[in-house]
């Protein structure tokens, strides 16, 4: 029996955030545990952009905190090297007069909360983006503190950081059953039981089935996204070209690499991370189009990850009302990366019972039963 | 000097980097080619896996055939864009 105070399931960017949050705190008597490595799942597989334009007050207030503390991180958690921050700015690209009315809603509401995105029109997306076919295009949003870092290393600054705060990480080691007795929760593992008073799933597309061991219905389902990678070249696009019309988006890393992804909307909801050449060639048709200049990029890696969806595209934070020490941070829709350092944040104040430093009742799972939802507009 | 040879060469990791993570705890193929981008050049591992595997082996005491490889994934060979987006035979 291993006996800590708060046991965390999920080794992606949000667990490893949340274990490095609640230490920093104080609470040093906690257990992550990973059933793969370390960003094994969605963490590892994501588009690696952050952004603060967002459609909903919440969204905007999550991205933009999380973003300030992700262009601290390397200095707070000591991680020489850094995670690779690139802040070039997300172009959002509208086609259709309607994008172009939610666009301007959102930019009201983004100004109103500090956040500095403008309407840039197609000629001055061109000067952003000077190889940007802009055939169809109305204008843009752009801001220039959106950008890229890099899943793998933000994931392990946090995870060394609360190492070295005294959680222990225990990779390779799969759930297999949780017992409730009282108000202990016990996690078997093939490593040995492990037990604490509270309990947090962060296990993105399998958060669902973590829930299902203790009885309850999470409305989190996985749902693939497949993306690839080209070989690296100079440095040739600054921003995140994004565009909802097409469901694409498409970013050049620090490292040269492009990185790009689409979003089929006829895709099936399950655990499939495999990869298939349909997508391949819509993604090879739909960059070019849209950045000619790409035809020459070779495409060496395309893999695949899964969203964890939620009906309204946010996510679940916080304890669940019928489970008492039973917290969920799930259902990130596709944007879980770029908020993790303010879920971590939220998520410790939470369960420390601490007054949260933005409020986070909207993201309870009750919504689901009263209706409460409130949906996202602005995902690829 | 030994330790400054290239491991891989497309993203120019050197055995020191790669001993360096061993010790640190990074047992696994997958863990190492996440931090140092080993295996994610142009020949997709080709060239480094089985040297880095080698070195987790003599690390751990795993047998060669134990050290579980990444997951290898398509394409095979660098493609370019273009002629992914429907260009000519002569594009590849």
């Amino acid at each position: 029996m291993l006996n800590f105070d708060v046991l965390i399931i999920g080794g992606g960017v949000t667990g490893c955030s949340i274990a490095y949050h609640l230490a920093k705190s104080g609470c040093t008597r906690v257990a992550l545990l990973e059933k793969g490595y370390l960003t094994s799942g969605a963490t590892g597989r994501c588009g690696a952009g952050f952004r603060q334009q967002w459609g909903t007050r919440t969204n905007c207030l999550l991205a933009k905190h999380a973003v300030a503390k992700l262009e601290q991180l390397a200095e707070e958690l000591d991680y020489p090297g850094g995670v690779e921050i690139k802040q070039e700015g997300y172009l959002i690209l509208a086609y259709t007069p309607k994008m172009e009315a939610q666009f301007k809603k959102n930019l009201a509401l983004q100004k109103s909360l500090g956040i500095g995105a403008r309407w840039v029109t197609p000629r001055e997306a061109r000067e952003i983006v000077p190889f940007l076919n802009t055939g169809g295009l109305l204008g843009a949003t752009f801001y220039e503190k959106d950008g890229h870092a890099n899943p793998f290393k933000v994931t392990d600054a946090y995870a060394r950081a609360a190492r070295r705060l005294g959680v222990e990480i225990h990779t390779y080691t799969p759930v297999q059953d949780i017992r409730l007795d009282g108000g202990i929760k016990t996690v078997v593992t093939p490593a040995g039981d492990f037990r604490a008073p509270v309990l947090v799933d962060a296990a993105g597309g399998h958060a669902a089935g973590i829930g299902r061991l203790v009885g309850l219905d999470l409305p989190v389902q996985a749902e693939r996204h497949q993306i690839l990678v080209t070989e690296p070249v100079e440095p040739a696009l600054g921003p995140m070209v994004m565009c909802f019309y097409h469901n694409i988006y498409c970013q050049q890393s620090p490292h040269g690499s492009f990185i790009m992804g689409l979003g089929d909307p006829n895709e099936p909801r399950g655990y499939n991370t495999g990869s298939s050449w349909q997508f391949l060639m819509q993604m090879a048709e739909k960059a070019v189009r849209l950045l000619p200049v790409l035809k020459n990029a070779r495409v060496v890696r395309q893999w695949a990850g899964v969203y964890d969806m939620s009906p309204d595209r946010q996510p679940v934070l916080g304890e669940v009302p019928e489970l008492p020490g039973f917290y969920v941070a799930a259902g990130f829709s596709g944007h879980g990366f770029m908020i993790a350092p303010m879920t971590g944040q939220l998520m410790a104040e939470c369960i420390l019972g601490k007054p949260t430093s933005l409020p986070i009742d909207m993201f309870s799972l009750s919504r689901f039963s009263t209706g409460e939802l409130f949906i996202e507009p602005s995902v690829v | 000097m030994a330790d400054q040879i290239i491991i891989c060469r497309c993203e120019d990791v050197t055995k020191e980097e790669i001993q360096k993570l061993i010790a640190d705890g990074a047992h696994t193929l997958d863990e190492i080619k996440r931090l140092t981008r080993c295996g994610m050049g142009p020949c997709q591992g080709r060239t480094c896996q089985p040297l880095i595997a080698r070195e987790v082996a003599a690390a751990t005491g795993q047998k060669m055939a134990e050290i579980k490889l990444p997951t290898f994934r398509p394409p095979v060979i660098p493609l370019k864009l273009g002629a992914l987006a429907g260009g000519g035979e002569k594009d590849a």
